[in-house]
Order: structure tokens, then C-alpha cells, then sequence
């Protein structure tokens, strides 16, 4: 967490980071063999995505051959008549990790505030601890949790009023299951918050205390003061935190299988099962012994790589004019 | 040209990785991978022979029967196994004669939620496709009331079809059986490990399975029979091919392969769904060991023992973890297959 908290901090411009990184002479020969030990490591790690990239594709090849560009347009998914479309999988993948979103920013940055700028000390450090602690817990336990306790809760309790409330169509539309889309934003929403939150509490913190107390030297109410000099100038970090939380949703398997229903469909319901990329290929991997199967499921494999490289590319956009404006 | 790109690139990372990988320990560990239906009961056989010959140490990873066949294929493991036979296309790239050895049997039993329902459900092949295809949607519909006189169904309950999402041999032995007695099934579904289901939900393993429908009032389902009997599942009886009602159990699963027997090819390559015989159940199915015909000396000859105990003294511990055993007929035919496997010293290790 600490690291991928610094990672942001580094980002916001109230962090003092080293311009940068110091070059000396290297006379030592410790420091010449320091530095390409490194160097090699660091060469290991992007070689492993480069290769992790190239297999992906290569092993896709067969299924977008015979798909083409209809493989990420289609819906239609029929191991038995060898049929692949994963249409299905990315819009259950990415309505679930946004329903996540939506629930999940507003607590954990509610939370990251309360816990840099309201909370006592103790009771800070005691919540910050047990927020954390929602981190460890493995996502099978989620998902276990789902099955048991959320799903037959939203089935009898939730669901059937927000039907009674909202009316039965769009959103509320068909039977409350409980196992659906919303089951799996809501265990997602759980999973991402410890992330969003702790690091949301290391970007507030970095903010420097004069800033806090010039701003209610002017005159301005705690609201005002949190609005105005921690808030503000942490745009940009509150958006990597939700970034760092997004990747973790957009991944998430074995909790989403066990509370989404698996069924590849396309539906504006929050009641209706979906599927999502990562759990068809951890679902269907193992007992895929056609060669198409298995080239249409690595071709998922591929498509989630892409969905996920392009949500970092557009945070990285969204991030840099922020940065700019502040400094 | 990507192709060696790609190899190129693994080449160097597993150069650097390979120093750090296990080492095989000393002597000779027999590898195996595949079916994970079956692997409670071989993890009990490969202890238990261990206790009668020391010197045999099986390892065995129950990764799934299609990742089984997949490493027979690529000769990573010594030998396979898979609830489902191999297909042609399959044993023609194995680019060697691949045997097939039944060693278990094991069926689908249909579970379902219903309160107070008294007497058990029947099934008729016609209601049971009905169902499954999404036709018949209440449990009071009169296609299921008329074979069920004697149960309580409830009024205007939704029926909620749940389905295995992971790939399995579950699915693969209940829809070869609904391709069999419906041709709709057949036409619309088809079989396989993995489907395109018409209706209901999906959950992950036996264990989800059941985990959703004790939890839903007016779901059905399929699960392994080992499965709901160590469980106590509610099961339906299901109407055999000579219109007879059988419950799921043991001896007529061992009954359904005896009834086969005449039937039964000389490789094993075959499907017992929907057996003739009056104690068959209709949806059984049996588990394969796979291993090429020509064996490495030491090996072979550590293979062939276990496999000859396995089908004689090893069926006994079948029943205690819910298994049907062999009927001895066929655990005959199997040992005599066994006996053309040839050793061959040299082979690869």
C-alpha cells in the first residue's frame, strides 16, 4: 500500500521529490556493479510484460483470425458451436468495476478525510488500521460473504423495495435474484475502498499544515479550509487513488464469479447476472480442450490487458492537466 | 516470425528463472495431470499403494480433464486423465497410441429447493430438457404435477435453473445425456464442458452450486452424485430409457456400466448416458486414466502394478468416498488392456 501510496504522492505537486535522481562519477566498482545489478532487474521486469504482451497475442491469433475485429463486438459465447464473442465480458467488467466506483469514491474519500483531518489521533490510527485490514482479507472470503450473507440480504430485503421504489423497468428491471451486477459492484466497492482510502489519507497528509492554517486565517469555516486547501489541490491524487482502485476491480475474479451469476448477457438491469472477462477464463481455462476455446479465452485475456492499459492512458491524461493547473 | 520473437523472449526469462526452479528430488516420481473429478479417490489409491510399495511415488495435479489431455499431448506428464474420452482430432495429434483405462464410475444427480415437498421429485427426460431448455418456467406446471402426484408443488413458484460456470465433466456427462433424449437440446444446446445456457445463473464448482440453490427456494440444479450424497441433498429420481423412476445411487450407477458391457467398445471410448437395463440410472458417466502405449522400462513397470491394484483391492475404497466401482466385468477388460501396454527401456524419462 505504502508504495503505490508514495507512487501518487510523488504525482501531487505538494510532494518534495528530487528533481533528479543524483549522477556521480562512478569510481567505485561496487557502484558500477550496484548499478547494473539494478539495471538488469529492472530490464527483467519490463522484459516479463513484453513477453506477457507477445504471448497474449500470439496464442490469440487463431480466435481473431477467424473472429476478427467481430470478437470484441459480438455477443454471442458458444463453446459447443465454437463461437466467441467477448462483448458480454467487457461490458460486465466494466459496468461492475463502475457500479464499484460509484459506491466506493464517496465513502473511502469521506473516510480518508475523516481520518487526516477530523479524526483524534488514536482513533485515526485504530480505523486507518481496521480500513487496511478489509485489504488482507483474501477475495475468496469476499466472495464466500456474498454468497452467504449479501446476496440472500439484497434478494429479501434490498431488492424488492428498491423494485417497489424505483419501479420494475431499467435499472430494476426482473426477477431480485440477489446474485447479479449489483452483488458484484457492491463486494467490488468493498474490495477497492481500503485501496482508494489509504492512499486518498497519504495525499491529504502530504498537504503542508500552512496551507491548512492560511486558509483559516482568512476567515474561512473547517468546510471551507478542508474545501479549499486539502480537497482542492488533492484532485489529482484522489484520481490516482481511484485508479490504483479501479485496477484491483477491473482484475478482481474469484469474489465477482461467485456473486455475478455468470451469465455473458448485455442487460441495463442491476438485478440481471453478467460475466466478466477475468471470471470466464478462470471459469472455462481449465476444461477448455478445443484449440479455438482456448485462443478465444487468452484473446479475452488480451482484451482485459487492453481495457486496462487504455484506463491508464486516459488516467495519465486526466492527471497531467490537473498537475499543470496547480503548479 | 512472432512466433520466435516470442519464444526468443521466454527463452532468456526462463535461462534466468530455470536456476531458481525445483530440482527433482532423486528417484523416479511418476507424473500425472487431469480430471479433478476423480481425485479424491486416486490421492487415497496413490497413499494408500505407497504403504505397499515404497518405492512407487505418484504426483498427481487435478487441473481440470481438458488441461489433463493438454499435457499428455505436450508429453509433460507421464500419464492423463479425463472424465470424458479423448475425441479423434484430439488422439491424432498426440502423435502417439494413447490408451484409455476406466478406473471409477460417477454420475449427475438433479437437486432442487422445494419447502415441504414430501415424496421426492420424478423426472422424465422430456420434463428434465423442459426445464433446463427454460420451457417449463413454475413448478406447478401440469407437465411436472402429472409424474408427481404424491408431491407437494408449490403454487406459481418461479423455477430458477442453476448451472456449473466453470468448465466441467458434470456438464459435459448431463448435456451429452439431454443431447440424447431431446432434440431440441441437441439442436439449440449441444454438449460439452462448458454450454451456452438457455435460462438461470451460473455458479462455480459443486460447491457454488449447491451453496446458491440451498439458498433459493425453487431452484434445481446438477451436481456430481458423490457430491449430494456426502452432502444430503435432496436428489429426483429420473425415468430410464425402460421407463422406470431410479434414484441416484451407487449400485445403479455400477448397474448402468454392467448393462453396457456388450456395448462396450475396446478402446472404452464411450458414453453411458441414457443405458438400457431397468436399475440404470441415465446420467453416468466414467473416469479415465490416459497413458501411451509404449512406457519407459521403470515406470511402466510402477504404472501397470498400481493400475492392477487399483482395479482389483483399490475398488474397495470407491464406495466409502462415494464412487461407484467398476462392475468386475469391465475392471476384467480394463486389467486386460492394461496387459498390452508395452515397456520400453530408454523411453523418455
Amino acid at each position: 500500500m505504502s508504495e503505490a501510496a508514495k507512487a501518487v504522492i510523488d504525482a501531487t505537486p505538494q510532494a518534495v521529490a528530487p528533481k533528479e535522481p543524483v549522477r556521480r562519477r562512478e569510481i567505485h566498482w561496487q557502484d558500477r556493479a550496484f548499478r547494473r545489478i539494478v539495471l538488469g532487474v529492472a530490464g527483467l521486469v519490463v522484459a516479463l510484460l513484453v513477453a506477457l504482451v507477445l504471448n497474449l497475442i500470439f496464442l490469440s491469433q487463431p480466435a481473431l483470425e477467424q473472429f476478427g475485429f467481430g470478437f470484441f463486438t459480438d455477443t454471442d459465447w458458444n463453446p459447443v458451436k465454437e463461437k466467441f464473442g467477448a462483448l458480454s465480458f467487457i461490458f460486465g467488467t466494466l459496468v461492475s468495476s463502475l457500479v464499484a466506483l460509484c459506491i466506493s469514491v464517496p465513502v473511502s474519500v469521506g473516510s480518508a478525510l475523516f481520518l487526516s483531518e477530523l479524526a483524534p489521533r488514536k482513533l485515526a490510527g485504530l480505523f486507518g488500521f481496521l480500513i487496511e485490514m478489509l485489504a488482507a482479507i483474501p477475495s475468496v472470503v469476499y466472495g464466500l460473504w456474498g454468497v452467504f450473507v449479501l446476496t440472500p440480504w439484497l434478494r429479501e430485503s434490498v431488492q424488492p423495495r428498491l423494485k417497489f421504489i424505483f419501479g420494475d423497468f431499467l435499472l430494476f428491471e426482473g426477477p431480485p435474484y440477489g446474485i447479479g451486477m449489483m452483488a458484484a459492484g457492491i463486494i467490488l466497492a468493498i474490495m477497492v475502498t481500503p485501496t482508494i482510502t489509504a492512499v486518498s489519507r497519504e495525499v491529504f497528509r502530504s498537504i503542508s499544515r500552512n496551507q491548512r492554517e492560511a486558509a483559516l486565517a482568512l476567515g474561512a469555516t473547517r468546510w471551507e479550509m478542508l474545501r479549499i486547501s486539502v480537497l482542492s489541490p488533492s484532485r489529482s491524487g484522489i484520481l490516482g487513488a481511484v485508479i490504483l482502485g479501479l485496477g484491483r476491480a477491473l482484475g478482481e475474479t474469484m469474489a465477482v464469479t461467485m456473486v455475478i451469476g455468470n451469465r455473458p448477457q448485455i442487460s441495463a438491469s442491476l438485478l440481471a447476472p453478467a460475466q466478466t472477462m477475468a471470471s470466464v477464463i478462470a471459469n472455462e481455462y481449465a476444461e477448455a480442450s478445443q484449440d479455438l476455446h482456448l485462443s478465444a479465452l487468452a484473446a479475452v485475456g488480451l482484451a482485459l490487458f487492453l481495457v486496462s492499459f487504455v484506463i491508464q492512458v486516459i488516467a495519465r491524461l486526466l492527471i497531467r492537466p490537473v498537475k499543470r493547473g496547480q503548479t | 516470425m512472432q512466433t520466435n520473437l516470442v519464444r526468443c523472449i521466454n527463452f532468456v526469462i526462463f535461462a534466468l528463472i530455470s536456476p531458481l526452479a525445483e530440482v527433482p528430488l532423486a528417484g523416479e516420481i511418476i507424473h500425472g495431470a487431469g480430471a479433478t473429478f476423480p481425485y479424491p479417490l486416486y490421492s487415497k489409491w496413490f497413499s494408500e499403494y505407497r504403504k505397499l510399495d515404497p518405492e512407487t511415488e505418484i504426483n498427481y495435479q487435478s487441473i481440470g480433464s481438458g488441461g489433463g489431455i493438454r499435457q499428455l499431448i505436450d508429453q509433460t506428464v507421464d500419464f492423463g486423465a479425463s472424465d470424458a474420452p479423448m475425441k479423434d482430432e484430439q488422439l491424432k495429434k498426440a502423435a502417439r497410441t494413447i490408451y484409455h483405462f476406466p478406473m471409477v464410475l460417477g454420475a449427475v444427480a438433479i437437486t432442487y429447493h422445494l419447502r415441504e415437498a414430501g415424496e421426492p421429485l420424478k423426472l422424465t427426460p422430456d420434463v428434465l430438457a423442459g426445464i433446463f431448455l427454460g420451457q417449463i418456467k413454475k413448478w406447478d406446471d401440469s407437465r411436472i404435477g402429472a409424474i408427481n402426484r404424491g408431491v407437494k408443488l408449490p403454487k406459481d413458484l418461479d423455477i430458477l435453473v442453476i448451472y456449473r460456470s466453470d468448465g466441467s465433466g458434470t456438464t459435459a456427462v448431463f448435456s451429452d445425456y439431454l443431447s440424447k433424449v431431446s432434440p431440441i437440446w441437441l439442436q439449440q444446446v449441444g454438449s460439452g464442458t462448458a454450454l451456452k445456457w438457455p435460462t438461470g445463473l451460473g455458479a462455480k464448482g459443486n460447491e457454488g452450486v449447491t451453496g446458491v440453490v440451498k439458498r433459493m427456494v425453487g431452484a434445481i440444479s446438477y451436481v456430481e452424485l458423490g457430491f449430494a450424497l456426502s452432502q444430503k441433498l435432496p436428489v429426483a429420481l429420473l425415468e430410464n430409457s425402460e421407463k422406470e423412476f431410479v434414484p441416484p445411487l451407487l449400485q445403479n450407477v455400477t448397474a448402468t456400466a454392467r448393462a453396457l458391457m456388450n456395448k462396450m467398445p475396446d478402446d472404452f471410448r464411450t458414453s453411458l448416458t441414457n443405458a438400457p437395463g431397468h436399475k440404470s440410472y441415465p446420467i453416468t458417466g466414467m473416469t479415465h486414466l490416459l497413458m501411451p502405449e509404449v512406457l519407459p522400462l521403470e515406470k511402466g513397470r510402477k504404472l501397470k502394478a498400481f493400475l492392477q491394484w487399483a482395479l482389483t483391492s483399490g475398488q474397495a475404497y470407491a464406495e466409502g468416498l462415494h464412487y461407484a466401482p467398476l462392475p468386475p466385468e469391465l475392471a476384467n477388460r480394463v486389467q486386460r488392456q492394461i496387459s498390452r501396454l508395452q515397456l520400453k527401456a530408454g523411453g523418455r524419462q
